[in-house]
């Protein structure tokens, strides 16, 4: 496809690999945010080909995996009910809860179904006035805007019976929180790219600012992950700060102006619960007052539910670069994506679920994982 | 769900007075809101989530990493002819 195949050009590949080899000169810690690019690195090695004195650590920016346990809960709940239609992005479904899951709910016939976009839920509400349509609003600044336009016209065409169950998260403030975290290790960052194609790079210029390190905003495939840890490595060599936007094909400077306002009549900002890592101030959004009619928390009561996560899950470390998969006791064995016992085995774009489907028999570095597999066989 | 996918718009359309098109994926076509792209005509190649258009692909800027490595490859040759 075009503008996919020409950026997994393996000769364009040895060259970007040479010119990080020949500029670094000591280690550098460098996180890439974002859950899409933890899964590229991963799938084609990428972090395996690089120079020794790089460490790529896998940032927080996987929707799925920090969704709160609570909300899954909730959404369980509400899913469960017998007027309820209840809409999901696919990977939500296998997420499990304090007791069950999506799927479970849809097995036990229950009326869960999986949407492409948002839209298609405002089609099914249209067409089936009796019932409540519920859509899962997650993930970061990349879906924000379609769940914001499903409400934006669910209100004009006067859709009653449409609601949803916010758990929107924005990048900034989780970057934030890693480096201010007291063991914070990252150097630098690939920012997330398609969150920039949405809100622009302004909010990484003042990070990067505040915190005196360098960010590049970078792209998905790998010529564009290569190119981001290049630039990166150049500007840590060069003592730089600031923002270089290795992804500008697809990241304007200023974002997409249509989609912020929208976003800033739907939303508003809010403190966030992020699975794995706790209470992030100013880290998502909720409906606006406007839009809160449409809120799926207030239209349905649901029971409190105590949750509790994986005494031996380090998900949380995982997220903001402190630990690797391989660091937890329970990898590949107690803890697979078939039963993920924590946040990021759940989605394919999580840390742990990469390695296990990529790298399970690749670490030989790992002799605790390389015993353990010879158990299993 | 933060993966982008390029596809190409073949047709725009309204629906509920909201700007609506076709992109072709590789063979595969699919009804995408591109409300967020009023400035997007037929031809354009723009990066989808979960059924909207959020950028459209800037051929120039698609260009860049590909000119940085010729340069690159030029210095190579250059070094090459260095006794
Ligand atoms: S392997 Fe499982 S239990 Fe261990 S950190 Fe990853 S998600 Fe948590």
């Amino acid at each position: 496809m075009k503008y996919q195949d020409e950026y997994r050009d393996p000769v364009a590949a040895q060259n970007l690999l040479r010119a990080i080899h020949n500029t670094i000169s000591q280690p550098w810690t460098i996180m890439e945010v974002c859950g899409g690019q933890t899964h590229s690195i991963v799938r084609y090695g990428i972090d395996q080909l690089l120079p020794p004195e790089i460490e790529l650590v896998h940032g927080p920016g996987c929707p799925v995996c920090v969704t709160p346990l609570e909300l899954i809960d909730k959404a369980v709940d509400i899913a469960s009910r017998p007027d309820v239609t209840f809409c999901s992005f696919g990977d939500m479904l296998r997420v499990p809860g304090s007791r069950s899951d999506l799927l479970a709910v849809k097995a036990n016939g229950g009326d869960v179904r999986i949407i492409y976009s948002p839209l298609d839920c405002l089609k099914i509400a249209a067409r089936n006035p009796a019932r409540t349509v519920v859509f899962f609003a997650v993930g970061f600044e990349t879906t924000a805007p379609a769940n914001a336009m499903a409400l934006w016209q669910a209100k004009r065409r006067g859709l009653d019976n449409f609601a949803v169950l916010v758990s929107h998260v924005l990048v900034p403030p989780a970057m934030t929180a890693v480096l201010q975290s007291p063991n914070n290790r990252v150097q630098g960052f690939l920012g997330a790219g398609h969150v920039c194609s949405v809100m622009g790079c302004q909010e990484y210029r003042d990070l990067a600012r505040q915190f005196h390190v360098p960010i590049v905003v970078t792209g998905f495939e790998p010529l564009d992950l290569l190119e981001g840890i290049y630039r990166c490595v150049r500007m840590l060599e060069n003592h730089e700060i600031g923002v270089e936007n290795q992804y500008a094909r697809a990241v304007p400077t200023i974002g997409n102006p249509a989609s912020q306002k929208l976003l800033q009549e739907v939303f508003e900002v809010t403190d966030r619960m992020w699975r794995g890592i706790g209470t992030i101030p100013r880290s998502g959004y909720r409906l606006s007052a406007m839009y809160a009619d449409f809120d799926a928390e207030q239209r349905f009561s649901l029971a409190r539910i105590d949750t509790s996560e994986s005494s031996q899950c380090i998900s949380g470390a995982i997220l903001q670069g402190g630990k690797k998969p391989y660091d937890c006791p329970i990898f590949g064995t107690a803890c697979t994506p078939a039963s993920p016992q924590g946040a990021t085995m759940v989605s394919s774009e999580g840390a742990c679920a990469a390695y296990y489907n990529y790298r399970r028999r690749l670490s030989p570095s790992n002799a605790e994982l390389s015993n353990r597999q010879v158990q299993q066989t | 769900m933060c993966l982008g996918i390029p596809g190409l718009v073949i047709e725009l359309y309204t629906e509920h007075d909201v700007l609506m098109g076709r992109v072709d994926f590789d063979g595969v076509r699919k009804e995408v809101c591109l409300a967020y792209l009023p400035e997007v005509s037929v031809g354009n190649y723009v990066i989808v989530h979960v059924g909207f258009a959020l950028s459209i692909v800037d051929e120039t800027e698609a260009q860049e990493v590909f000119k940085f490595l010729d340069q690159m490859s030029e210095l190579d040759e250059l070094d090459g002819m260095q006794p």
